[in-house]
């Protein structure tokens, strides 16, 4: 049990850095998803913490001991890889007491730890078997189990689920949760799928080009996206965006493309004139009477899912590139022009350059 | 579903295979039974005519004094060659292993002495050592050792031994490389977290996984040693002092051509042949179960 502190954590190879200054305070037990795009740095950000990777400046701290020159065999920490990077010669068992052999536990208590973890995971019958006659689910939980049985101050996983195929990934995802909730054990995670990152953390890094852009809770990231890159990023079906400048009064967004959305924030008053990228996730937009409704959607194409049905097409005229999510089996059709109305407090004004946000209205 | 090539003409099949079958009966099938049958004879000494024996060549063989010593001999030399040139060529592989920069170079530079000519190998090995002009032999001197493995029978062995692992040690260290860098970098990490040094991770993970390359280099060091190594002691020692470095194969061409005994030269030729296969069935029926693949 133990916190982790990373201060403007920084990594470069050569001339180039890869990690921009990261700082995260990681509470004792609780679970930490680090989110990204491939090449974004949350690998390294991860073996950095492991001490697999140097740290080129900045300090890593885990139960309150700076760590950036300890070797990782002494930081306490247990890893679980993408691969699993099973020993392929150990059995079962073998690869779980590994750890605890070179720690010097006595054999009973070794036998008892890798009897407990064994049951807690379902391993029990699998004990003697040797990695290559485990399926790919098995393999995961052995991975885990090596992890557990050393009871480590913090668990490190490294894009852990991506080798299992949807259903197991989805059963595994509960899997690790309720094991983390039961064990209580500080978790940083690293994952590139956002359904991973949004259920299982206490708390989200959304990560890009080696900067942290927001670290927030899920619902926070969701709700209130700190620029336009965690907007898209974070949801499913992604976000759309629309190029605008709010109106001089602050009353009106008007679209580059054509056309304006009326608002009532007046908070906005002060922004007048200026050019903003306005976000609208798919699901924050409804059918409504054309006098109620902000913008129209001139419909080009129909994906129907069942729950729900995905409207394509352009804002305010014909056009691609505008989503929106309607509840049930909508009726309509390609070539319609649906009028729609914005959810309250559910449409994100980011600034035109820099993509930060502004406000949510 | 079985995958089976199928051919429209009843010829073609054996025509493909001609030119192995070919090779394999010209350098092979002949020669040996070639020995085989001449084993069985014993020619006069000017070689013009020959009387059957029988096994009468096996069995003087086997009451030969000199013969049973190049039986150890040969086990002495293969042993140490096999210890000593695989030894070195893992450690060296190990180490460019953890090589970055110009790690190609390093390789490129270990790898030449496989490109040294048997004879040529020895014959600089022997200027090394040469107890009157030899450098290292020199310097021995220096250092208040009198080297001289002309007389001396254990520094002949050594110093063949030394020139023949040194020629396989590039051989060795190319498939030990090879065999280190197909282990995958996260088995040695989650050992690293694990907790194990970096001797503990090399004997428990790194060496086990290495077992199937260690095998097979086993059985090709032996076989080299065996038979390859002619060329380096017949330049570096000529089978001498006083038969100390006679390993069997060397035996054969001191028997036949040197001592113009062709029956027992063909004899030996079998019982050779006759050695290396059971030795390789040994190798394959109880080392391989060992092996983790």
């Amino acid at each position: 049990m133990a916190e982790i502190k990373l201060s403007d954590l920084r990594k470069s190879y050569g001339r180039t850095e890869v990690l921009h200054g990261i700082d995260l305070e990681v509470a004792d037990g609780e679970f930490i998803v680090i989110v990204g795009p491939s090449g974004c740095g949350k690998s390294t950000l991860l073996r950095m913490v492991a001490g697999l990777e140097t740290v080129t400046a900045g300090s890593i701290e885990i139960a309150g001991r700076a760590v950036n020159d300890v070797e990782p065999k002494d930081r306490d920490i247990a890893m679980v890889f993408q691969t699993y990077a099973l020993y392929p010669h150990m059995s079962v068992f073998g690869n779980m007491a590994y750890g605890l052999k070179i720690a010097g536990l006595s054999k009973s208590e070794i036998d008892e730890r890798v009897q407990k973890a064994a049951r807690m995971l379902e391993l029990s019958e699998l004990l003697e078997r040797k990695p290559r006659q485990l399926s790919g689910g098995q393999r995961q939980r052995v991975a885990m189990g090596r992890a557990i049985v050393r009871d480590p101050s913090a668990f490190l996983f490294d894009e852990p689920l991506s080798n299992l195929d949807a259903k197991l990934r989805v059963q595994m995802r509960l899997e690790i949760k309720q094991l983390q909730r039961s064990l209580g054990t500080t978790s940083l995670y690293v994952t590139h799928d956002q359904v991973e990152a949004m259920t299982l953390a206490d708390r989200l890094v959304v990560m890009n080009a080696g900067v942290a852009e927001q670290i927030d809770t899920p619902i926070s990231v969701y709700e209130h996206p700190a620029s336009t890159f965690v907007a898209g990023f974070i949801g499913s079906p992604a976000m759309n965006f629309l190029n605008a400048t709010v109106g001089s009064n602050g009353a009106s967004l008007d679209l580059t493309e054509g056309g304006s959305i009326a608002l009532e924030a007046a908070e906005l008053a002060k922004n007048g004139g200026r050019d903003v990228v306005a976000g609208i996730r798919p699901e924050h937009v409804e059918t409504a009477s054309s006098e109620k409704a902000q913008l129209t959607l001139h419909v080009t194409a129909v994906e129907t899912l069942g729950a729900d049905t995905l409207a394509h097409g352009g804002v305010n005229g014909p056009g691609t590139g505008f989503t929106v999510r309607l509840a049930g089996t909508a009726k309509v059709q390609e070539g319609d022009a649906v009028p729609l109305a914005i959810a309250p407090g559910a449409l994100h004004l980011f600034e035109r350059d820099s993509g930060r946000r502004i406000a949510d209205v | 579903m079985e995958k089976r090539v199928t051919f429209s003409h009843k010829a073609l099949p054996y025509l493909l295979v001609a030119p192995q079958l070919v090779i394999t009966f010209v350098f092979f099938l002949w020669p040996a039974s070639q020995a085989i049958w001449q084993s069985l004879f014993l020619p006069d000494p000017f070689g013009l005519s020959s009387e059957f024996v029988g096994l009468e060549n096996f069995r003087f063989l086997f009451g030969d004094r000199y013969y049973l010593e190049s039986f150890t001999t040969t086990a002495i030399f293969s042993l140490a060659v096999t210890a000593l040139s695989m030894s070195s060529a893992l450690l060296l592989a190990v180490m460019a292993d953890r090589v970055i920069r110009g790690a190609t170079a390093y390789k490129t530079l270990l790898i030449w002495p496989y490109a040294v000519a048997p004879a040529i190998a020895g014959v600089m090995w022997l200027f090394m050592f040469n107890p009157s002009i030899g450098l290292i032999a020199y310097y021995l001197k220096f250092l208040g050792y009198n080297w001289n493995h002309v007389l001396n029978g254990g520094e002949a062995m050594f110093l063949v031994v030394v020139a023949a692992s040194w020629k396989q040690i590039s051989y060795n260290f190319l498939f030990f490389l090879a065999g280190l860098q197909a282990i995958p970098k996260s088995l040695i990490e989650a050992a690293a977290i694990d907790g194990a040094g970096r001797t503990y991770r090399f004997w428990t993970i790194i060496f086990p996984l290495l077992s199937p390359t260690t095998f097979f280099l086993l059985v090709v060091n032996i076989v080299y040693a065996f038979f390859e190594t002619f060329g380096i002691i017949h330049t570096v020692t000529a089978g001498g002092p006083e038969r100390s470095t006679t390993i069997l194969v060397y035996k054969i061409y001191a028997d036949g051509f040197v001592g113009q005994d062709l029956g027992s030269s063909a004899a030996q030729s079998v019982i050779l042949m006759v050695v290396v296969a059971i030795l390789t069935v040994v190798q394959f029926r109880f080392i391989e179960r060992r092996v983790h693949y």
